[in-house]
């Protein structure tokens, strides 16, 4: 079996990492974290806003994502996020726009997705504690 | 017969708009070139979207259970078009030829008695079409503030349409925008984007892989519907960007051309007249000095 695999993360308007020999790819999946290494068996998640971890040999990166979806394959794992940025520019400023936009939805929302937008928001400000701000 | 200063004021002006001209097509070409560079980064996600929504949608298409955004309304009564055009001018035929598309549609959907619904993308085809279908027109979405597009602004456009169509406006949406090919070869283009249709690039049937859904199936799916919407328009948008662009630099490139074809008449009438006046003026002088 191989050791290594294919990482793609593609935002709508660029290609943000691409490496081929990936290790360990934490993905936050819609209905709970996973945690993908070569050989995983081929699955379609959605994302909830979250911390992307990926491992490689060397190092360790981090992302974060407001959402998408991720195609897991035995062979690597492509995350198509709506927005993702590298940890290093997610600040403070970023998340605190992103938790008002989801605010905003939520008190905007027709009640019968309200519990979905409520989940947004939850996600939202939870990520950052994950994303350590 | 125009006078000297006349001519020389002709050329003037001439030069000047070539000088304009000049300037719009090299505006248009680096434009161009962020255009394309745009369209090339967002390939790879769409391309990505593709493929996944083409493998899931042909698992759950047909089936009772599939979302209303893939299997349609069941009725094509109502057609919505989308025409995407740009927000200035000066660019041939690209404004023009997009319109043109979307009026024989038009047309032809009112000829067999459907339903048409018009939803503009750029001033340009709002007030081309505005004289023949102003009372089909439902919305207009103006991007000249725009600076850059970014993929928020094809997913509002892409949040209107599908709330129109959960509020049952219309059955079917066609966008209508201009494929890139060349600098001087733009195609306009009609696109369903509802019911949803996505195939296989260049037809190759994508290998099917029993993929395990979390959460299921067609809740993954009704969750990528709209993105696959929203990702089809930023497509669009961006290709059109590309290729208004392209037609704007080609156009001023004649003009420049033209212009300069202008100058070179111009001067050599100029200079013919002006030979004339000098001769004219010596044989005067001549003809003088031999009377004497």
């Amino acid at each position: 079996m191989a050791d290594s695999m294919q990482f793609d993360l593609v935002a709508p308007e660029r290609k943000l990492a691409s490496v081929e020999e990936a290790i360990e790819v934490m993905v936050p999946g819609a209905d709970g974290d996973l945690t993908v290494m070569p050989g995983h068996a081929p699955m379609l998640t959605t994302l909830r806003p979250g911390k992307l971890t990926l491992v490689t040999r060397t190092e360790t990166y981090s992302y974060a994502v407001t959402g998408g979806f991720a195609e897991i394959t035995p062979e690597g794992v492509t995350v198509l996020a709506e927005r993702s940025l590298p940890a290093e520019e997610f600040t403070k400023e970023v998340h605190d726009h992103l938790i008002e936009e989801a605010r905003r939805v939520h008190e905007e929302a027709h009640p019968s997705v309200a519990d979905l937008t409520a989940k947004l928001l939850a996600d939202m400000e939870a990520m950052g504690t994950h994303m350590t701000l | 017969m125009p006078s000297l200063k006349d001519l020389k004021n002709r050329i003037g002006s001439v030069k000047n708009t070539r000088k304009i001209t000049k300037a719009m097509q090299m505006v248009a070409a680096a434009k161009l070139r962020r255009a394309q560079e745009a369209a090339e980064a967002a390939r790879p996600y769409a391309e990505r979207m593709n493929a996944v929504m083409a493998g899931l949608a042909g698992s759950v298409k047909g089936s009772d259970n599939a979302p209303r955004l893939l299997n349609g309304t069941g009725s094509d009564k109502i057609h919505m078009l989308v025409v995407m055009t740009a927000e200035r001018g000066l660019c041939g035929g690209f404004n023009a030829n997009i319109a043109k598309l979307a009026r024989q549609r038009a047309n032809k959907l009112l000829a067999e008695g459907k339903e048409v619904k018009i939803l503009t993308v750029g001033k340009k085809g709002r007030d081309s079409l505005r004289r023949d279908f102003g009372q089909y027109f439902v919305g207009h979405v103006d991007l000249s503030d725009v600076k850059r597009l970014s993929y928020d602004d094809a997913q509002s456009i892409a949040r209107d349409l599908t709330s129109r169509f959960d509020a049952g406006e219309f059955d079917v949406a066609t966008i209508f925008f201009s494929t890139f090919q060349s600098v001087i070869a733009q195609t306009p283009t009609a696109k369903q984007i509802i019911p949803a249709s996505f195939e296989a690039e260049d037809g190759e049937e994508a290998p099917s892989v029993n993929y395990d859904y979390e959460p299921s199936e067609t809740q993954i799916l009704a969750d990528l519907l709209p993105r696959g919407v929203a990702t089809q328009i930023f497509t669009a948008l961006l290709e059109n960007g590309a290729s208004e662009q392209g037609a704007r630099m080609s156009a001023m490139d004649s003009a420049t051309r033209n212009a300069g074809e202008m100058i070179d008449k111009l001067t050599i009438e100029y200079n013919r007249s002006r030979q004339a006046a000098i001769t004219k003026e010596l044989i005067e002088i001549i003809s003088g000095a031999e009377a004497l």
